[in-house]
């Protein structure tokens, strides 16, 4: 069941630094934006891995946060009205008859655009999985990463694996409804809500939870249906624990999924473009920032900016194929000002 | 300058040149050993650096800060003897230095 599709002049793959920039020097062209990342919210890498760590090679901010870098960025294109969709990822991208594209989410959204911009950085942030072996076959049906509804692991033996907020928020959440639940985490550490923490504590305490210290290092089942995982405690020894569903919550990774389905050409997982226009194999899909290779490239934020800047001019004629553009100051041009609201 | 020897999972081993101040991943890394994959680049935001340093060693490289330990919650294998490549800086004591690669970082 697809929706109808959302039309607009371009869509831009992540919302990092260089995807959100992409949304100013678009705009400042006459070109409207949706912008479709993964994370729940804009900074991709910045606000993903370093939040809090200083940057200190964006021209004229000595020092910045990824975080405060990304609300600067938000600021500045706050006049561009870009829309995003949080939480999607692209799935598919085909090409239209009229030469334009249509971008399907994994949420469902349909996107339909004159151009795209790939400014996925690393790729999409993923769950990681643990290696261990034989996880794959249990995956979907076994195995989750993440819970779509928590009544699918009603009257489940559930097992739940990690120390971060996800696998106590699951705790928490799933407690009620499964048959049982067990928490395994390699110390008595949580780098966790303090709340969530008390709060599964006391569900220890009272038995609803069951909570053992080890890591697990193998899985045991049939044709996808687990039965019981092998559990390394911290005194080296093993122990079996049976359960039906695992639940591993290790953090994210990044993988470039999608995008190599896409019909580019791709040089170890990275996108060739042009240094003109930053195009890529394909005419009128662009790829910006550290996603892309090109003789001497460099992944910083400020090479994906300039990146950004002229596959902006290249997308204008695309989109405005009647309009001829004329090269403008924003410190200078009323026009620019007023697109800015500044004037 | 110190040398580390890098002893991926399959027992090859690489012993490099480090210079004191940078971390051992990054030494790493500069050196394209295996198996180190630090994707956040050293910011002790995704534990893709995980080591093994093992005796005599540990003494000199020292313990996991609060931030490092938390972070080795998302490695895989984790062991007593399990660091965060990124958060050692090398000092000359380290000359001679080995760590152990994990068979996978994920």
């Amino acid at each position: 069941m697809s929706e109808e599709p959302i039309k607009t002049d371009v869509v831009i793959v992540g919302a990092g630094p260089c995807g959100l920039f992409a949304v100013f020097e678009l705009g400042l062209v006459d070109i409207k934006c949706h912008v479709v990342d993964i994370l729940p919210r804009a900074g991709g890498q910045c606000t993903e891995l370093y939040p809090e760590k200083p940057i200190y090679d964006i021209p004229a901010l000595p020092s910045v946060t990824g975080q405060d870098l990304t609300d600067r960025l938000m600021e500045q294109i706050e006049p561009f009205g870009a829309e995003f969709h949080f939480n999607h990822r692209v799935d598919k991208l085909e090409r239209l008859d009229d030469g334009g594209f249509r971008l399907t989410t994994d949420g469902d959204v349909v996107l339909e655009c004159k151009a795209v911009v790939i400014a996925a950085g690393g790729g999409s942030f993923t769950p990681k999985r643990p290696p261990l072996p034989g996880i794959e076959g249990y995956e979907g049906t076994s195995v989750f990463y993440s819970v779509k509804k928590i009544e699918d692991f009603r009257d489940k033996d559930v097992l739940i694996v990690g120390g971060g907020d996800s696998a106590l928020d699951w705790c928490l959440n799933l407690q009620p409804v499964a048959k049982s639940l067990t928490l395994i985490h390699r110390r008595d550490q949580f780098r966790a809500a303090p709340d969530s923490v008390n709060k599964m504590f006391q569900l220890v305490e009272s038995g609803d939870i069951k909570f053992e210290l080890g890591q697990v290092t193998e899985l045991h089942g049939d044709d996808g249906q687990l039965t019981s995982v092998t559990v390394k405690g911290p005194d080296g020894n093993t122990f079996e624990q049976t359960t039906e569903v695992m639940l591993p919550f290790f953090g994210l990774t990044m993988k470039l999924g999608p995008v190599a389905d896409w019909g580019l050409n791709l040089e170890e997982n990275l996108i060739p473009v042009d240094t003109e226009m930053f195009q890529t194999s394909e005419e009128g899909i662009f790829a910006i920032g550290d996603i892309n290779t090109y003789p001497g490239k460099l992944k910083l934020i400020l090479s994906g900016f300039h990146e950004a800047a002229l596959m902006a001019q290249k997308v204008h004629q695309i989109v405005h194929p009647d309009q001829k553009l004329v090269f403008q100051y924003t410190t200078s041009s009323s026009n620019l000002q007023k697109k800015l609201g500044v004037k | 300058m110190a040398k580390i020897t890098f002893i991926e999972h399959n027992g090859t081993e690489h012993t490099v040149e480090a210079e004191p101040g940078m971390t051992v991943m990054e030494t790493a890394v500069r050196n394209s050993i295996p198996g180190i994959a630090a994707e956040c680049g050293g910011a002790c935001a995704c534990a893709t650096c995980h080591v093994y340093v093992q005796e005599p060693w540990r003494e000199v490289v020292g313990t996991p800060e609060p931030m490092e330990e938390d972070m080795l919650d998302f490695a895989f294998d984790v062991r007593d003897e399990s660091r965060l490549s990124c958060q050692i800086q090398v000092t000359e004591e380290m000359d001679g230095l080995v760590v152990r690669v994990p068979e996978k970082q994920f």
